[in-house]
């Protein structure tokens, strides 16, 4: 997984509550193996219309947008469907980083195993963000993470991460490596939990 | 004294292997769901040349992508043919039972889970779908996950969870006849929002949660995750050994007894603490409906669409107008008079038995004004509605009686509502075209939808139960 420490890129305001992962990337495409390029049909019900047409007024559309590697969102961002396709999706597409004041559950743990940051802001926060952007669209946002920090014009503001997410982004960790120095107390559990709750085994007769 | 736990407290302990000193833990898993839209998680377990470490506490069912209204057998569409055979070829080569197309048991994972007896209380279940957390209703610590953290249970049988706070949702009183498990929980999610239980794990506790069947407590728990929850889960009573007792997977003589026993001490300690309390009262829900593009754009349906200028809030009020733009609606009017275009019945939401009879009630003798889909949510349900003769109450009032799966749900089958096409649907999403490209849904009951069908609008169902039984 790639690294996370400091990006400095052009921001796209997404200035909606719920924008949740059937919008990010609708379901038709969810059999599309990554490979097929899941970056192309991000948001593709919101950036074209019915006929492939782009929307003039979805702010990725924009020419100081389209290449935008930073997304503000509202709250809620990412809720829904556990789809991790949302964040490759995403990711293929060259975002690297999400602010939002709140994310869906799941999307968030899928963002951090993919080296993907959603950086957790106040309202406020985000609703000032957008709004710089809104009004100055070709203002570069620079994220650190080290620092937990977003500077936005000539304001700079904290966001919040789990220190563990923060150290996997950082690293860019995996959990499956992490897990293996586990392997002994797994074992032990299994062998024990075995004794302790019998019934937990299927009857696989049935 | 030992500290007072709570019921998520205790099934947490129980799982826990180790715990890191950043605060995460790493849990034990009892039961691993997959289904067809797992393929990325095996994919990432072939690149590593592992084996699955568990496949006996690993199980599979095909119900995303399988046809609910064409034949089943010899599928028409190319690329859903490959999702089925996919799974079948990846379970194959992993030794883990499936429940695959043709199966008797076969059906939507969420249904099928419980259906089986492999859904236990005091289980922690995982599965690559959010819907999961259904299975918090017999007392399961259950939650959906991604494709990573799937490839990563498939390969461990653990995954690693920081501990959520804990929040108890108690409804008190008793629910009116009528009122369904459904609009409990749209109750719910329009007073705490979409992401009010964000971060939390929930308790749902109260007498009008004691009442409700198993069933009901499915539907409640399965739309946890649309209130932003990482899951929902009811303590495990007497109702609930007699559902499991004599399922096809679950304990058996004197195992089942060690287990009930085991079972019996799942609940929250009298006087445990919770991070947040929200409160109910059972008698004041009413039938609800949504008419927006979150769940939590619920209203009793004796409403009328509400007036994005009457918001104080400018982030709320354009919330609204987006909504209602793509929903076609007007401020101020009545939700009853919103008229249809069509129904669905089905998903893991409310396509249990309970949830076809309800409709059933409502749709006997009647005639649906649009047309609709019925999907079962197993192949068990439809056998067994089938005996019931509730398909024939469904064909004779005009709808079709399909196969089951996640169907028009997410529509990744195919069965989609058209562009601007206005549904009933007793799913549990109502996204901008959540249902297809355009799809305009409304969610409810499966009695609600039955009383849309029949009147052609949205309708309150309770006069239509008159002299019925319910």
């Amino acid at each position: 997984m790639e690294k996370f420490t400091r990006l400095t890129a052009a921001a796209c305001p997404l200035d909606a509550a719920n924008l949740n992962t059937d919008q990010i990337l609708p379901a038709r495409y969810l059999k599309w193996p990554r490979s097929a390029g899941l970056g192309k049909v991000l948001f593709q019900d919101l950036r074209f219309d019915p006929e492939g047409r782009e929307r003039a007024d979805f702010p990725l559309n924009k020419p100081a947008w389209r290449e935008a590697r930073i997304i503000v969102g509202g709250r809620n961002f990412g809720c829904g469907s556990s789809r991790e396709a949302a964040v490759y999706a995403l990711y293929d597409y060259g975002v690297r980083c999400v602010i939002a004041p709140s994310f869906g559950d799941i999307f968030f743990g899928n963002s951090i195993q993919n080296g993907l940051l959603p950086a957790i802001v106040e309202d406020k926060t985000a609703a000032e963000i957008i709004a710089t952007l809104q009004s100055a669209s070709d203002l570069p946002v620079t994220v650190d993470l080290e620092q937990q920090t977003i500077l936005c014009g000539n304001r700079s503001y904290t966001f919040e991460i789990d220190p563990s997410c923060r150290l996997r982004l950082l690293n860019g960790w995996d959990d499956i490596a992490l897990t293996e120095s586990f392997r002994d107390m797994i074992a032990a559990f299994k062998k024990e939990d075995a004794t302790r709750r019998p019934w937990v085994k299927p009857v696989l007769t049935g | 004294m030992a500290q007072k736990q709570t019921l998520f407290d205790k099934l947490w302990s129980a799982h826990a292997i180790a715990r890191r000193e950043d605060g995460e833990s790493l849990l034990w898993v009892d039961r691993h769901y997959v289904h067809e839209g797992s393929f990325h998680a095996f994919g990432k377990v072939a690149e590593r040349h592992v084996a699955v470490a568990e496949p006996d506490l690993t199980f599979a069912v095909a119900d995303h992508y399988v046809p609910t209204r064409g034949p089943r057998k010899n599928i028409a569409n190319p690329e859903i043919a490959r999702m089925v055979r996919q799974l079948e070829d990846n379970t194959a080569i992993h030794h883990i039972r499936l429940f695959g197309l043709g199966d008797p048991r076969q059906g939507i994972v969420h249904v099928v889970g419980p259906e089986q007896g492999l859904t236990l209380p005091g289980l922690l279940i995982v599965c690559g779908d959010s819907h999961t957390s259904t299975h918090g209703a017999l007392g399961a610590y259950a939650f959906g996950i991604g494709a990573s953290e799937v490839a990563h249970v498939l390969m461990t049988q653990t995954i690693w969870q920081r501990k959520p706070k804990r929040m108890r949702i108690t409804v008190g009183g008793q629910v009116t006849p009528g009122v369904a498990a459904k609009d409990i929980v749209l109750a719910i999610i329009a007073k705490i929002t979409a992401d009010g239980a964000t971060g939390h794990a929930i308790e749902f506790a109260g007498s009008a949660i004691g009442a409700l069947s198993i069933e009901g407590r499915l539907t409640l728990c399965n739309m946890s995750i649309e209130a932003g929850a990482r899951c929902g889960m009811i303590a495990p009573d007497a109702k609930t050994f007699e559902y499991i007792r004599g399922r096809p997977f679950a304990p058996k003589g004197a195992a089942f007894d060690q287990a009930a026993e085991t079972w019996s001490k799942l609940m929250s300690d009298d006087g445990a603490e919770f991070d947040r309390e929200v409160q109910l009262d059972g008698g004041e829900i009413t039938p609800i409906v949504t008419w927006g593009t979150s769940p939590q754009h619920a209203s009793p349906v004796a409403a009328s669409v509400p007036d994005p200028e009457k918001e104080p809030d400018p982030a709320r009020a354009n919330d609204l107008r987006d909504a209602l733009n793509y929903m076609g609606l007007c401020a101020g009017t009545k939700l009853t008079d919103i008229p249809i275009d069509r129904v669905f019945i089905g998903s893991c939401t409310n396509a249990r038995i309970e949830d076809l009879r309800a409709a059933a009630a409502v749709l006997a003798g009647r005639v649906s004004k649009v047309p609709g889909l019925v999907s079962p949510g197993s192949s068990a349900v439809k056998r067994q509605a089938e005996q019931e003769g509730l398909d024939r109450i469904f064909r004779e009032a005009g709808l079709e009686w399909g196969e089951s799966g996640c169907s028009m749900c997410v529509g990744i089958n195919g069965d989609i509502v058209a562009p601007g096409e206005r549904c009933a649907s007793t799913t549990n999403r109502n996204f901008r075209g959540r249902q297809g490209p355009g799809a305009r849904t409304h969610l409810m009951s499966p009695a609600m939808v039955a009383a849309a069908a029949v009147t052609g609008h949205l309708a309150d169902v309770r006069p239509l139960l008159a002299g019925r039984k319910p």
